[in-house]
């Protein structure tokens, strides 16, 4: 510990001089500073979203090119969610791809080959993912054996499967139900609009919720004295996300409603983003990111959570799979190629750190849809695949380039 | 030295040295004279501005980054960096050792200034030879081409000085040389550098312990909140003048009062034996038998490798160690202490030696740190209730007297004792039946160390049974009621405190297996 680290905190004398009035009004200042820096993911998106609509003259923004979106990236979306957590605990998975690509295959043979109920098919096939992340966890977990090598095994290991599965041919034309993961609208529930109502109320329901809990989170702190920002910047964060959230609907509601990949991430959102800030499970997963001795030695379970953790990427990376290949409406051998490195990357620019430790659900969602709108933006453009992948590339060095940045300007480790 | 006049010249001069941080003054118009061929100490306590006062010296921080004047060897000095250092002559190490484990001694020694040969291609021969003759200046047996990742830290420590040797040292800083060494490496060390200082070497040395610095400084500079405080020579040198320096008031007692109401017995251990991890056929604790009563303080005093940690880290939960057998008590119950979270759940709790490695969560903030161990007391459904957890950490930060902005500040940036006290409050919020306390006053400085004694006895008075394990015999006898003695892995004795005394416990802790 250098006396630099230590000092601040033991010298209440330095503090006390500082004149009160000037205190509150930096310490306002400092508060909206410091909340930008750690928004500074989601300023990043508004960033890249801005720069895209201008270069696209607004067709970035146009009501279909949202949709897609949503729809186009939604599969990334879904593995960012695990492989922030895999990331988070210290770990790694790079077989994601290939698991998406051999459930995606199994998934082909369940609902078309043997013609099994679109809904038993699904279930069948996120068995199968869990017990792919079963099979991983295992030699992670409990055999010791480094996440990278593993799931690099598991890479080569799932890919040869789907192979295998497939026997050299596309399986294709799933039933309407199982596509809808991918292609499904809800919309014209309640005859044909202009403006989907149907999706404008769910906006609305959603903002209320947003603004409930913010509340109440808010009131739950104070009565516990814990500090909270100004009211006025609390209140103005949330209408400028109510704002976001209305316009983005908006759009949704003038093309074909809301996409049902869309509801499976928004639910998938909800159930990890309370796991991870508010279950003893995601703590355990933060503690043993941060520190595995220690967690240890306080008693986690640290090779069962482990274990869990690859089960759940299992499932996941199957889940994306599926959509995948309903959106494709074909389970072929180039299904989930390169998906592990949008994933790893969606979660990286999303913050977390390559040590592990550090992360968050909605930062690896914000990273996704950076991706995503970089590829729609590029495509919209016009350039080319290289292109595209040199400035993802460039786009993840930067990322965690700042991050890195960040971190060493305030001190942290 | 023959010349006496030359021997009276200082080396060194840092004159008013300020050095201030974003809202912090670390250093202010410090003022620090070093003579030449003198072994200078320099005291304080954590956060008093040592390290930085050393990170300035050595060009750590560039000049330009503080005010004031160093004056090396009469001629003023602005290094820009630690090789413009290293370049006159200034050599400093560590409290982290800076070795490559996987690089042998002597390429560890000549590691940036390579002993070249024909072409500019590394000499090994001369590599080798010239660190042997390093080594043997510092008194390591070992070949040059051991690996680093092979020795103790003590011997680590001799190979950073043979380093530092080997670039023509004038003058030597060491920072806390001998925290992690155990009695014997630290004597050695000790005599180094005295031996050095027969040769001209002068030695600027940090140090937290008082009877090292009586032993080897010639003078000793108290540094407290960035301040010079004042120089004494050596023969004023007196403990009790030095920590009223340190702390800027008198410590009467360094030990607080502490009467014991001994109670029940509430744990006892039996025939514990723990083989080493790597090494099944290697015996680390050999049978043994210790119990605890409620509201008694037991202390284990053992040199380093006499297993005192290897048995606590075995107990619990089996975090240590192979083949281990042997019976564990709770309150005359038999209990299984497989996993640490069932040691936990039978009423065990251990707090480590080396908080930073196994200890603390250093990115997490201090609520998530204190309530690690006892998620399960927070959740209901598996859910964790945040505000619930806020107010308990609210009240050990009170309690405890941590000293940090908010329960939300990260671990990583609180001094040793404010760390230890996080610690700590994890453990006393699990609720233990008896604490296990692995080293809880090392690299804490003298006030700190104080409140963790009321601690302990507070918790003792609770009745718990509280173990202690510690180097510093003076730290045992002065809040412990009852001592045992290890050494090779098995009790040699049991002294209550009125029976124990330094020499007595020495000659158990010294004493041999029969073979």
């Amino acid at each position: 510990m250098s006396d630099l680290e230590t000092k601040p905190s033991d010298s209440t004398a330095a503090g006390a001089q500082v004149n009160p009035v000037e205190n509150k009004f930096t310490d306002r200042l400092s508060h909206i500073l410091g909340d930008l820096g750690k928004n500074g993911i989601f300023i990043a998106l508004i960033l890249v979203v801005v720069l895209f609509s201008i270069l696209t003259n607004g067709i970035l923004l146009r009501p279909q090119n949202i949709s897609n979106l949503i729809v186009q990236n939604g599969y990334i979306l879904v593995l960012a969610i695990g492989m922030v957590m895999v990331i988070i605990a210290g770990h790694i998975d790079l077989s994601v791809g290939s698991v998406a690509a051999f459930v995606g295959a199994v998934s082909g043979v369940f609902a078309v080959q043997w013609g099994l109920p679109w809904w038993l098919s699904i279930i069948l096939s996120l068995l199968v993912g869990a017990l792919v992340g079963v099979w991983q966890g295992f030699w992670i977990a409990f055999v010791g054996i480094p996440a990278f090598i593993v799931t690099l095994a598991g890479m080569l290991i799932f890919r040869g499967l789907a192979l295998v599965v497939l026997g050299n041919a596309n399986i294709g034309s799933f039933p309407a139900e199982y596509r809808a993961l991918g292609n499904g609208f809800l919309t014209n529930l309640f005859g044909e609009f202009q403006l989907d109502p149907l999706t404008l109320g769910i906006a609305a329901i959603a903002i209320v919720a947003l603004f409930v809990q913010q509340f109440r989170t808010r009131r739950a702190r104070q009565s516990y004295n814990q500090e909270v920002e100004p009211f006025a910047w609390f209140v103005t964060k949330l209408v400028l996300v109510a704002v976001a959230i209305g316009l983005f609907a908006f759009a949704l509601a003038t093309y074909k409603g809301i996409p049902v990949t869309l509801i499976v991430l928004a639910v998938l959102v909800l159930i990890y983003g309370i796991v991870m800030n508010r279950s003893t499970f995601g703590r355990h997963i933060y503690a043993i990111g941060g520190n595995l001795h220690a967690a240890e030695l306080s008693g986690i379970k640290t090779r069962r959570v482990t274990f869990w953790l690859f089960v759940n990427m299992g499932f996941l990376a199957a889940l994306a799979g599926l959509i995948f290949t309903a959106r494709l409406n074909l389970a072929g051998p180039k299904a989930g190629d390169g998906f592990e490195l949008e994933a790893i990357s969606a979660a990286f620019i999303g913050g977390a750190a390559v040590q592990g430790g550090v992360g968050t659900i909605g930062g690896a969602i914000i990273g996704g849809l950076i991706i995503g709108v970089l590829n729609n933006g590029m495509s919209i453009l016009g350039i080319g695949i290289e292109w595209q992948q040199v400035v993802k590339g460039l786009v993840l060095l930067l990322a965690v380039a700042f991050d890195v940045y960040n971190r060493r300007r305030s001190g942290g480790r | 030295m023959t010349d006496d006049i030359q021997a009276r010249t200082n080396i060194l001069e840092m004159r008013s040295i300020t050095k201030t941080f974003p809202g912090v003054k670390a250093l202010q118009n410090v003022t620090v004279d070093v003579q030449r061929g003198e072994v200078h100490a320099i005291c304080g306590e954590n956060g008093a501005g040592k390290s930085t006062l050393m990170k300035v010296l050595s060009g750590v921080y560039p000049h330009g980054t503080y005010d004031g004047d160093i004056v090396f060897e009469d001629e003023v000095v602005q290094f820009r960096d630690i090789r413009d250092s290293e370049a006159k002559g200034i050599v400093i190490i560590h409290q982290e050792l800076a070795l490559s484990p996987f690089l042998s001694i002597a390429e560890n020694i000549f590691l940036n200034n390579e002993q070249k040969g024909a072409f500019g291609l590394i000499d090994w021969n001369k590599t080798n030879h010239e660190a042997a003759k390093l080594l043997a200046r510092v008194g390591l047996r070992e070949n040059p081409t051991t690996k680093i990742i092979d020795l103790g830290v003590g011997k680590q420590q001799l190979v950073e000085i043979a380093k530092a040797l080997s670039k023509r040292v004038k003058l030597l800083i060491l920072d806390e040389p001998t925290a992690a060494l155990n009695d014997e490496d630290s004597d050695h060390l000790l005599n180094l550098i005295l031996h050095l200082k027969e040769q001209g070497i002068t030695s600027i040395i940090i140090s937290h312990k008082l009877n090292e610095i009586k032993k080897v400084a010639d003078s000793v500079t108290i540094i407290r909140d960035g301040k010079t405080i004042e120089t004494i020579a050596k023969t004023d040198v007196t403990e009790e003048r030095i920590i009223k320096d340190m702390v800027g008031r008198d410590l009467e007692h360094r030990y607080p009062d502490h009467t014991p109401h001994i109670g029940e017995e509430v744990l006892r251990v039996e025939d514990w034996t723990a083989h080493h991890p790597q090494d099944p056929n290697r015996v680390m604790v050999d049978g043994v038998n210790i119990h605890v009563r409620r509201g008694e303080i037991v202390g284990i005093a053992g040199l380093m490798g006499a297993g005192r940690t290897e048995f606590a880290m075995s107990l619990f939960g089996r975090s240590y160690g192979s083949k281990i057998s042997g019976r564990v008590f709770i309150d005359g119950k038999e209990v299984k202490t497989r996993t640490v979270s069932e040691a936990i759940q039978n009423g065990l709790a251990y707090a480590t030696e080396d908080r930073k490695t196994y200890g603390l969560n250093l990115i997490e903030d201090i609520k998530r740190n204190i309530s690690m161990a006892a998620l399960d007391k927070l959740e209901r459904f598996g859910i964790v209730d945040d505000g619930k957890e806020f107010q308990v950490a609210n009240e050990y930060r009170t309690s405890m007297n941590i000293k940090a902005p908010s329960v939300l500040s990260k671990t990583g940036k609180l001094s040793g004792g404010n760390q230890q006290k996080v610690v700590l409050s994890k453990w006393i919020y699990a609720d233990p039946e008896v604490l296990i306390l692995d080293e809880p006053t090392r690299g804490i400085d003298v006030g700190a160390k104080y409140e963790i004694y009321s601690i302990i006895n507070k918790l003792a008075a609770s009745g718990k049974g509280i173990i202690v394990i510690s180097s510093e015999l003076p730290e045992l006898l002065g809040i412990c009621d009852r001592i045992y003695a290890l050494s090779e892995g098995r009790i040699t004795g049991e002294l209550p405190i009125e029976e124990a005394n330094p020499e007595a416990l020495l000659k158990l802790m010294t004493m041999e297996k029969p073979r």
